[in-house]
């Protein structure tokens, strides 16, 4: 999308609502943005009705603003708590049956491949652990058998929160949740593990406690998926409504996370590697800067 | 090029093929960007021949799905793209698919499936029977019914046609009965081979076309899904009611392109034979024996059952005495259907009816009628026409 399509005439301009006008006048469209300058230019997610902390809303604004091109990129989602802010995007946002994300990306992506042979469309998927890890599961690995060239992003809370906190396949072992009334008998579903092998090019777990690297894997994967094939994101986004701790502790809880079961982890094949190094060398993609202080 | 020329002006040459060739003869006529598929018996066949059609530069992409949900998800995905999408499935795959029918509908987008209809479980079996064409009824998609082969492969290149019109632009199911369409070989008169459908034009679309090229600023501000509101209700009852109204407008574009919802043939006779996909043809050969016996039957053939042709059928059975209708499934939608379209509707009477893979014989239909006229106060109706 040329971001000529959003400018409106001068005759309209005035019309328009406060931020459609800041969409259009300092969006994320034009230029390069990224995390890092969150809070100085027009989010496409802004307002959200998440709950108070609510770690998937974080997730999302985040990947919004890491996305290497938003002006050309489809998100894919499913029900479940995501939808909240990703139906408010200003992006093309699709959410229709439960589950089937994978499917309706890849679809998506070769058509679009057919109709826009010079432009890269980004097709990502952002979508819950319920959603990718158990009802979708079968969808999430054959997209990665296929090589599909799209992009799977697991905003993981451990529990099914839209529906009210019951256990899910990426749920821990022991926790005691709706329809887990003796604890979760069994561990976390590898669904990390399994896209290694599955197909991905580049895999990266992650919490919103890290707010640069997030942006930073997001970008990769996008990028990646553009050229190489499948590849796949996995954020620990915590839920205090359902995991029933105070809304201020989500940072805290992530960062708890990432000492414990949720370590920093990338994979990536030769070849992404070799790309990656590649864009690396370009001036506008050095490193990013270290993590803000904590709070 | 203008479709009509391609329906029915264009000249036509026989060919003896199967009805999964004629699916395969429709595909390579109908300009499809990508195909999707699932094996199923008996869909499968048609869907091997849309592969090879791929592989000969007909379509631009297809693949083998993981299971039917999925492929109806990707099928989904593909057309959101803004590009034509064909697949076919059967019976099980139908039900397995459930979910994404309404979603395709909803979405207004022209999908167009062929049904290949069969028997589902339990208990098991593979042989032809309409039962699954009970179950879509009401999830927004147009619905025609084949007769034949040569019905499939028109049917399906129309179904393009109607499905694709702005103010229409919803999913359609050709569907045939299994086996009997798809595995018999018969007389089909093909268009020619260098003729193929105008591309999709995704700015005909009355729905935005999910590529970031219409400007998709936030959509929505609150999620209606989530509000317990009157204003959200409203949104939603008036998005269904603007799909319902689309079906609506396709009668226009069906008469059109296909000469009418329904066909009649000895519109004058008091009693009817109304009947949909290989019904039908079981019926003719039904109304061959009845008329020897000096029993004059007339046919109603349903070829639109969604929309479903309820002024047409109201006309033509106003002075009927008797309408029997013979289905290949144990459920009697049809026969509901026509109750529930006509006034008096005792003169319908549902039957027969076969499924688990029974074949229809024409004695069966023949018999029905025979009891039928034999009940209490309803009039003969001998070789004349009794108005
Ligand atoms: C076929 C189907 N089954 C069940 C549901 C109900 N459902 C909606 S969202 C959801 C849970 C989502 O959990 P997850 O994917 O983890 O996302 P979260 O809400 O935790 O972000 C469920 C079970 C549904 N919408 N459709
Ligand atoms: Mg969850």
């Amino acid at each position: 999308m040329s971001t000529k399509i959003i400018t409106p005439v001068a005759e309209f301009a005035e019309l328009l609502p406060q931020e459609y006008k800041d969409l259009v006048a300092r969006g994320p469209h034009g230029g390069r943005r990224s995390v890092r300058d969150l809070g100085t230019f027009k989010e496409i997610v802004d307002e959200h009705p998440h709950c108070a902390g609510c770690g998937v809303a974080l997730a999302v604004r985040l990947l919004a603003a890491a996305l290497p091109s938003p002006a050309d990129t489809l998100i894919v989602g499913t029900p479940g708590c995501s939808f909240f802010s990703l139906v408010q995007t200003a992006l093309n946002y699709s959410n229709t049956a439960f589950g089937n994300q994978n499917a309706v990306a890849a679809g998506l992506k070769r058509m679009l491949a057919i109709r826009f042979p010079q432009v890269h469309k980004d097709v990502v998927v952002v979508a819950g652990d319920g959603g990718i890890a158990d009802i979708g599961l079968d969808m999430t690995l054959h997209s990665w058998f296929r090589r599909e060239k799209i992009t799977t992003v697991m905003l993981d809370n451990e529990v099914y929160a839209n529906t009210g906190g019951q256990e899910s396949g990426m749920s821990r072992l022991g926790r005691v949740l709706n329809m887990a009334p003796r604890g979760k008998l069994f561990p976390k579903i590898p669904v990390f593990e399994l896209a290694k092998v599955s197909g991905c090019v580049y895999g990266a777990r992650v919490t919103v406690a890290g707010p640069y690297r997030l942006g930073r894997v997001v970008r990769n994967a996008v990028l990646l998926a553009r050229e190489l094939g499948p590849t796949y994101v996995q954020v620990y986004a915590p839920c205090p409504t359902n995991m029933k701790f105070p809304p201020d502790q989500t940072l805290k809880a992530a960062k708890e996370a990432e000492k414990d079961h949720y370590s920093f982890e990338e994979f990536m094949s030769t070849e992404a590697a070799e790309y990656l190094a590649r864009l690396k060398t370009a001036p506008e993609e050095r490193e990013e800067a270290p993590e803000p202080a904590k709070p | 090029m203008d479709p009509e020329y391609l329906f029915s002006e264009a000249p036509r040459r026989q060919v003896f093929i199967t009805g999964s060739e004629a699916v395969a003869e429709a595909v390579k006529r109908a300009n499809v960007d990508i195909a999707i598929a699932y094996p199923i018996t008996p869909q499968s066949e048609s869907m091997h021949l849309v592969g090879d059609l791929y592989d000969q530069g007909y379509l631009k992409d297809y693949y083998r799905g993981e299971n039917e949900f999925a492929v109806m998800a990707a099928v989904h995905g593909a057309s959101l793209g803004g590009g034509r999408v064909f697949t076919a499935t059967s019976g099980p795959g139908t039900l397995r698919a459930m979910e994404m029918f309404p979603v395709w509908a909803g979405s207004r987008q022209p999908v167009v499936c062929a049904f290949m209809c069969r028997g589902v479980s339990l208990p098991p079996s593979i042989q032809p029977e309409n039962i699954e064409m009970a179950m879509l009824l009401d999830v927004g998609m147009l619905m025609f019914h084949a007769e034949d082969a040569q019905d499939f492969l028109d049917m399906i290149l129309k179904a393009y046609a109607v499905a694709e019109q702005p103010d229409v632009h919803l999913p359609v199911g050709v569907f045939a009965d299994g086996f009997f369409v798809t595995h018999t070989r018969s007389a089909v008169l093909l268009p020619p081979d260098d003729l193929k459908l105008a591309a999709y034009d995704p700015r005909r679309a009355p729905v935005p076309t999910f590529d970031m090229e219409t400007p998709p600023i936030r959509l929505v501000r609150d999620p209606l899904l989530n509000k317990s509101n009157f204003i959200s209700y409203a949104a939603n009852a008036s998005w269904h009611q603007e799909i319902a109204a689309a079906a609506e407008r396709a009668r226009k574009h069906i008469r059109r392109y296909m000469g009418g919802l329904l066909e009649v043939e000895d519109p004058a006779a008091v009693v009817f034979l109304a009947a949909s996909g290989t019904a039908v043809s079981q019926s003719r050969e039904a109304i061959k024996v009845l008329r020897a016996e000096g029993i004059r039957v007339g046919l109603i053939k349903i070829m639109s059952i969604r929309p479903f042709p309820v002024r047409e059928i109201e006309a033509v059975t106003a002075h009927a005495d008797l309408i029997v209708v013979p289905e290949f499934n144990i459920g009697g939608w049809l026969a509901r259907e026509i109750k529930a379209a006509i006034d008096n509707n005792r003169r319908v009477v549902g039957g027969p009816r076969v499924f688990g893979g029974m074949t229809m014989p024409t004695e069966l239909i023949v018999n029905e009628v025979r009891n039928a006229l034999s009940r209490p106060g309803t009039r003969q109706p001998g070789m004349r026409a009794g108005i």
